[in-house]
């Protein structure tokens, strides 16, 4: 029997989580209305007026993005792990980096991508009009990858344990700030009319050395773990 | 044919070797730090001269600026043990992994803690979001998050497995630390003291800077040791030479680091290891 090739083993990766999110479409959908209440809170909480929001508009959606992704980081491995099939993935001759990049893929693309679609209206629920929702979208999209892949590592090396989530929580929230400033400062940037380049590259370069190398790291943390 | 310096590095990296060194080795660098700190204390308040611009308030930068360097100092060593605990399965690289943490979390909270006192004089607020405060902050986040990953895992294997991982994911914070003033154009001053150029200041300043320096160091030295023992004896608690150990001990009389109630010498086990 010849060895399906790594291009394919990948693609069944990420074609089996979506199978598995598409089934269960709660899990997704409570992911994406904790980020709209979230958002929803803070005109409720800070205040109403619109010159307010629209200044903290950039940071409350992000935050939120932010706690929304971490949230969903507990479908990432934890089913997989209880019913064994984390065993049998760490036994397949594929590297189980690639693997572990399509399961993120996988994860981006069921929670990371509705952020994205969403935030357009969130903005102008707060305020931000023209350039400034163009950025947050962009932002959003180069972030949310990075947000994904880091949360993996946590997700990894929390498997299993006691008081998982809130510990998930200390772990990644300290890597998810230099993404979490870049992307508000890129928004803050086009809203006040200046250069954003610079802020928009850094989260570029983020996503490409997360993309290189949290998959590695992901996957020693789910061997120690999983033993 | 083994040399004489990797017979050592063997024989000491045996937790019941290197638990009679270093109970020798901790009240040398008690002695060292505790004359190097009241040498320093007193060149900083009496021998440094006053700042032109900003007076006496400056002086806490002799705790300061060691207290910043001890805190990325220690989180590059305890990276370092991480990496050769996983690498080459060393029982003690791990127990000085975990020995280093809370020291290194006091040192970065005591950086932060002067640098806001200092800041309010000086810049007239207690903190500013610029990038050196905010990743010294992570630092801070990192170390408690290493040490609650730790603690929330009961195996010590998987424990220091599992923490060393995040140890060496998290070093990416140090350079940034480091060149954060370099890099960004904020409040925190630049770096006024580097390996390569000359120093920005005045020599008594930098080097009562040094002796504090120093200072931090044989403290932490000291600390981690007397925590790594008291860690080797729990850790180490079913083998033969802790338990005649303590049993030796509390025939005698002694009151050690060990855990109370660890006294009672009971008969040893089948095929437990040295």
């Amino acid at each position: 029997m010849t060895q399906p090739s790594l291009f394919a083993a990948w693609r069944a990766m990420v074609a089996r989580d979506l199978t598995l999110a598409m089934r269960r479409r709660a899990d997704v959908l409570t992911t994406l209305f904790f980020f709209i209440i979230v958002v929803s809170l803070f005109p409720l909480g800070v205040s109403p007026e619109m010159a307010v929001l629209r200044e903290i508009a950039p940071g409350v959606i992000w935050v939120a993005a932010l706690l929304a992704s971490m949230l969903s980081l507990g479908r990432l491995f934890a089913d997989d792990y209880q019913d064994g099939t984390l065993e049998q993935m760490l036994l397949l001759p594929q590297p189980l980096s690639v693997l572990v990049l399509g399961k993120v893929l996988a994860h981006w693309l069921v929670s990371g991508v509705p952020l994205v679609l969403l935030s357009p209206l969130l903005g102008m629920q707060l305020g931000l009009n023209g350039n400034a929702i163009v950025l947050l979208m962009l932002t959003l999209l180069l972030g949310t990858p990075v947000l994904s892949l880091i949360g993996a590592v946590g997700a990894a090396l929390t498997l299993g344990l006691r008081g998982g989530g809130v510990l998930v929580s200390l772990l990644v929230l300290p890597l998810y700030i230099p993404v979490l400033i870049f992307g508000t400062g890129a928004v803050d940037a086009a809203i006040s009319g200046m250069e954003f380049d610079g802020h928009l590259s850094l989260l570029g370069a983020f996503l490409v050395l997360a993309a290189l190398s949290t998959p590695v790291a992901t996957a020693a943390a789910l061997r120690i773990s999983a033993e | 044919m083994a040399s004489k310096l990797s017979t050592a590095w063997y024989h000491y990296s045996s937790p019941k070797n290197f638990y009679p060194l270093a109970g020798r080795l901790i009240p040398w660098f008690w002695v060292v730090s505790i004359i190097l700190t009241v040498i320093g204390l007193y060149m900083s308040f009496f021998v440094a001269p006053t700042d032109y611009k900003q007076g006496e308030s400056y002086r806490i930068i002799f705790i300061h600026v060691p207290a910043a360097w001890m805190s990325m100092l220690i989180y590059l060593v305890m990276a370092g043990y991480a990496i050769i605990g996983m690498a080459w399965k060393v029982r003690l690289a791990d127990m000085m992994a975990s020995a280093l943490a809370p020291t290194g979390a006091m040192f970065t909270f005591l950086a932060l803690w002067t640098g806001a006192f200092w800041g309010k004089p000086t810049w007239g607020t207690y903190w500013v979001w610029d990038a050196r405060l905010t990743s010294e902050l992570i630092l801070l986040f990192l170390y408690i998050g290493y040490i609650s990953l730790q603690s929330a895992i009961d195996d010590p294997r998987r424990a220091a497995r599992a923490s060393g991982l995040l140890a060496i994911v998290g070093v990416i914070n140090l350079p940034v630390i480091y060149y954060s003033v370099k890099w960004w154009n904020t409040l925190h001053q630049g770096a006024s003291v580097s390996p390569t150029m000359a120093p920005k200041m005045v020599a008594v300043m930098l080097n009562t800077m040094l002796i504090m320096t120093i200072a931090f160091w044989m403290y932490t030295i000291a600390v981690v040791l007397m925590r790594v023992r008291r860690t080797v004896l729990e850790r180490e608690r079913q083998t033969t030479w802790v338990k005649a150990l303590i049993s030796s001990q509390a025939a005698t009389g002694q009151t050690t680091n060990s855990r109370p109630g660890a006294n009672s010498p009971g008969a040893s086990l089948p095929g437990e290891k040295q």
